[in-house]
């Protein structure tokens, strides 16, 4: 039995359960870093947007594996 | 009227033109190929030839590389040449002069700090390239020429280059490899300090190169997911909950353009920046 789709489907599902996870919390963290600190709120965006990058890049790298498994 | 019969023979031609998965259209149409696809109405083929048994044919991707090229040299000549009339631009000059100095003040400047002016150039061509290719792909009956990984790769290379130039000009050949390992390491661990540091090296521009390619070609494959449900419901009157997720999304995808663009070259900035400047 074939379960490539399987595993891709089940594989970019956890994948981007972790990612938005991550991001979420990155997020929350920054709103209330700016909510702390107003005048920073710059500085704090433009962090939070490279780490956010950082973060999905990571999950990405598995989406790509699905790809490939769903490409077979 | 669109009603069963239609997207019936449209399921029934999808389905047989990709023999082995019914979603193979989908990336069929999100990879490169042989011709540029203006469906229904005619294709163009693309000349296909060998040099020294590699393929260097022309596919869709090399032709959209070649209008952004295109676009971007002709754009920002203009520019350029309007600078020597006067420092104070307007119009046309006035708004590529909002991303130039964005890409200065924001990008360049604070993350490579002192002699940023050396780099700048190919910060700039970086960002104003991916740009081009991720918006020239948003055009219907178009293509993305920055979901190809040989592209991607490609400029993560130039970016792994230039990080390796800007290191090792700063701080000399040999000392540059020195400052790789932080300081204060106990000895015994600066083996493995060094086999990590120099993976580090090279997985940074792979992330680079993985990370626009996967989120270009994920985009438009959700955008043709979505609009297939029509077809793999095999109803039109699905179009009223398709269409507007499909939009959505692709309004996001604009979002995704620009923000890919800033993040390839923020990233390459700030490896450049550890680089110059490995003392922090």
């Amino acid at each position: 039995m074939d379960y490539a789709y399987l595993a891709a489907g089940l594989g970019a599902g956890l994948t981007i359960f972790g990612g938005a996870l991550g991001i979420g919390k990155l997020a929350a963290a920054a709103m209330e870093a700016s909510g702390r600190q107003p005048e920073a709120a710059g500085a704090i965006r433009t962090s939070m947007i490279i780490a956010a990058a950082l973060i999905e890049g990571i999950s990405l790298f598995a989406l790509v594996i699905c790809f490939i498994l769903a490409g077979k | 009227m669109i009603d069963s019969t239609t997207t019936n023979v449209i399921v029934d031609s999808l389905k047989s033109s990709q023999g082995e998965s019914g979603s193979g259209w989908i990336l069929h149409h999100v990879m490169d190929g042989n011709y540029l696809d203006f469906t229904p109405f005619f294709k163009i083929y693309l000349p296909q030839f060998q040099l020294f048994g590699l393929d260097i044919s022309i596919t869709r991707h090399v032709i959209f590389m070649w209008l952004g090229a295109a676009l971007l040299f002709f754009v920002m000549t203009r520019v350029a040449k309007a600078y020597k009339k006067s420092f104070v631009p307007k119009g046309f000059t006035n708004f590529w002069e909002l991303f130039i100095i964005f890409v200065r003040d924001e990008i360049a400047r604070p993350t490579i700090g002192k002699g940023y002016e050396k780099f700048l150039p190919y910060l700039l061509t970086a960002f104003f390239f991916i740009l081009f290719g991720n918006f020239l792909g948003l055009i219907p009956f178009s293509a993305t020429f920055t979901s190809n990984i040989a592209v991607t790769a490609t400029m993560a290379v130039f970016s792994f280059l230039f990080i390796q130039y800007g290191g090792m000009k700063s701080n000399g050949v040999f000392g540059y490899f020195r400052g790789l390992i932080p300081h204060g390491v106990p000895i015994f661990l600066v083996p493995i300090m060094i086999v990590v540091e120099f993976l580090g090296l090279l997985a940074k521009p792979f992330a680079l190169a993985i990370r626009l390619f996967a989120n270009m070609t994920a985009g438009h494959i959700v955008v043709y997911a979505l609009i297939s449900l029509i077809f793999v419901m095999q109803s039109a009157y699905w179009a009223g909950l398709a269409i507007p997720m499909a939009l959505f999304i692709y309004v996001l995808e604009i979002l995704v353009a620009l923000l890919q663009a800033y993040i390839f070259t923020i990233l390459s900035s700030l490896f450049i920046g550890m680089a110059v400047h490995q003392d922090h």
